[in-house]
């Protein structure tokens, strides 16, 4: 298979998506859901599947069906053919080698992968590690004990009330010893695309590496680890059509070469004897084990899905589509959204409060009325801090989401005021 | 089973006007509580004569389903014992408040009061009654 290519940089406007037709291609959005249709608007938690992906899951299975990189047997060059050939997919989409493209479980394990890796033998007892008040669980944990074990200082960026990054201090901050800065690209509570080209350029300056939390923007949008001046940058597979339990790690191949390995075991090693080993070119020397074959293979499915549609197109569409959503809730009378005001840029997600209205209360009410939304901290227990809250009910949009599915959005955030009686 | 049916009249009135909400100034047993699923938190102040309980009070913050059910177990509480309360089972805490076929999800805003009034039992009772467990019920979210 050849690998799809990126448009350049002059190429033509894309076509605008037309959800109304792709919905089509997703079957789980079909059922009904307490007697109601199905509007799926948690996307930000975990995306549909398109029947292109889930067909790639079931042909491995039914087909090939062989263990990778060992049998010389037919099904086993098929299955690594496959597998590599996903990986060329994914190093065609981020524009890099394939080389730097490492499969991992989601962007947790690659986020661990780094602290691990490479934070242990770059972080020392008077440095530190720079984070943000607005990352994923999955972003300030790994950090937070790299700096416990390592015992170096944790520093972390503020945000604003619109949910930007407060960067009066980041030159300040970086000078004080930071050897890492781990940021989101876009945050998965707020939306906000955060500036990671400034930062980088700015903690390059400083001598730290760039590590970004790209979760929530790879699905949503071009996105060129290089041009944004990213050393490391970690995503899931699930939130951009794909399996679970896939994701990837892109490493510049400098940095990749000279760390350590983070797992060890079968599949990474170049000659192993009993008291010492070497390990396998990259990106084999951090995929230990036998993989999750079949879903770097669906991966694969769902990047050339998206890579039809025009990653220009579908940013286009969430940012539309999840700033009408934001400009619809704020209209409602005792609604609070987060983050950027109506009106302001945000990509694919809107998390908002109604008064007297807990957000689990909310979700189970529109639970009853087939809206699937998310209620609670969104693994931001800080930034429910900084905003004074215990949770926030979150709405987030992908390439299947209509205008409609915002009208059933609101009506029934509507109902669900009246069943609190205007509290 | 449907929200409308879940969030009838009297549990979101419990929610907006909870019974027995406001901590003692010297209660016997005092046991904080939380969910980190929501988020959800309560505290459950317990006056006793002996064994028996003759005051329930709690405070909280969260959504109706726990809030309304910490309303209702310091309802049910006084007149009871320690080790009544503390082998009280989910089943009979959700027929209580109502709403016997909860999703699992919501299940543990239900029992949040019931769980966190327990471990305060049992730590006053001591080891005789049954282990002290967490009062958090929820797996964190993803």
């Amino acid at each position: 298979m050849s690998a799809t290519r990126l448009p350049a940089q002059d190429a033509p406007a894309p076509r605008a998506l037309d959800p109304e037709r792709l919905r089509a291609d997703f079957p789980a959005l079909h059922r009904r859901v307490h007697g109601h249709p199905y509007t799926y608007l948690d996307s930000a938690a975990t995306s549909q599947r398109p029947r292109s992906v889930i067909r790639a899951v079931d042909a491995y299975y039914r087909r090939t069906n062989a263990n990778i990189h060992r049998g010389v047997y037919a099904a086993a060059e098929e299955a690594t053919a496959l597998y590599e050939g996903a990986r060329d997919r994914i190093a065609a989409l981020l524009d890099v080698d394939r080389s730097e493209v490492i499969y991992t479980r989601n962007a947790t394990e690659g986020l661990n992968l780094v602290a691990y890796a490479y934070g242990e033998g770059h972080v020392g007892p008077n440095d530190a590690v720079l984070v943000t008040e607005s990352e994923h669980h999955s972003n300030l944990l790994p950090w937070q004990r790299l700096c416990e074990r390592r015992g170096a200082r944790l520093e972390v960026l503020p945000v604003t009330d619109r949910g930007e990054l407060d960067l009066s201090e980041l030159d300040a901050v970086l000078a004080r010893g930071v050897r890492i800065v781990a940021l989101s690209h876009v945050s998965n509570v707020l939306g906000v695309e955060n500036p990671v080209a400034y930062v980088a350029e700015r903690a390059h300056r400083a001598g730290a590496v760039v590590v970004v939390d790209a979760a929530q923007s790879v699905p949503h949008m071009p996105v060129r680890p290089r041009a944004l001046g990213a050393d490391f940058l970690a995503f899931s597979g699930h939130k951009m059509l794909g399996p679970t339990g896939i994701g990837v790690l892109w490493g510049r191949r400098e940095l990749l070469e000279a760390m350590p390995p983070f797992l060890t075991g079968g599949d990474m090693v170049g000659t192993v004897h009993l008291r010492r080993a070497t390990w396998a070119e990259l990106p084999h020397k951090f995929e230990a084990g036998t993989p999750a074959i079949a879903e770097a293979i669906g991966l694969g499915a769902a990047v050339e899905y998206l890579t039809a549609l025009d990653l220009r197109a579908v940013a286009e569409h969430s940012r539309t589509l999840a700033m009408h959503a934001a400009e619809r809730l704020a209209e409602l009378p005792r609604v609070t959204v987060y983050g950027p005001p109506p009106g302001a840029a945000r990509t694919a997600v809107v998390a908002f409060n109604v008064a007297g209205v807990h957000p689990h209360d909310l979700a189970t009410i529109l639970d009853g009325q087939g809206v699937a939304i998310r209620a609670g901290h969104h693994c931001a227990q800080p930034l429910m801090e900084r905003y004074g809250v215990a949770a926030m009910a979150r709405a987030s949009v992908y390439v299947y989401n209509r205008d409609q599915d915002l009208e059933r959005l609101v009506a029934a955030v509507r109902r669900a005021q009246d069943v609190f009686g205007g509290a | 089973m449907a929200a409308d049916d879940l969030y009838r009249e009297y549990l979101v009135e419990l929610y907006r006007h909870p019974h027995n909400y406001g901590l003692m100034a010297a209660p016997d047993v005092r046991q904080e509580g939380q969910n980190p699923l929501c988020g959800d938190e309560v505290t459950i102040d317990l006056k006793l004569e002996g064994e028996r309980v003759t005051q329930a009070r709690f405070e909280g913050r969260g959504c109706a389903v726990s809030m309304a059910a910490a309303s209702i177990l310091t309802d049910l509480a006084p007149g009871r014992t320690l080790a009544e309360l503390a082998a009280m089972g989910d089943e009979e805490m959700l027929a209580e408040i109502g709403l016997p076929s909860l999703t699992p999800a919501r299940r543990k805003c239900a029992l949040l009061a019931l769980k966190t009034l327990q471990v305060g039992a049992r730590a006053r009772a001591g080891a005789g009654v049954g282990a002290g467990a967490e009062a958090g019920t929820g797996k964190e979210e993803g």
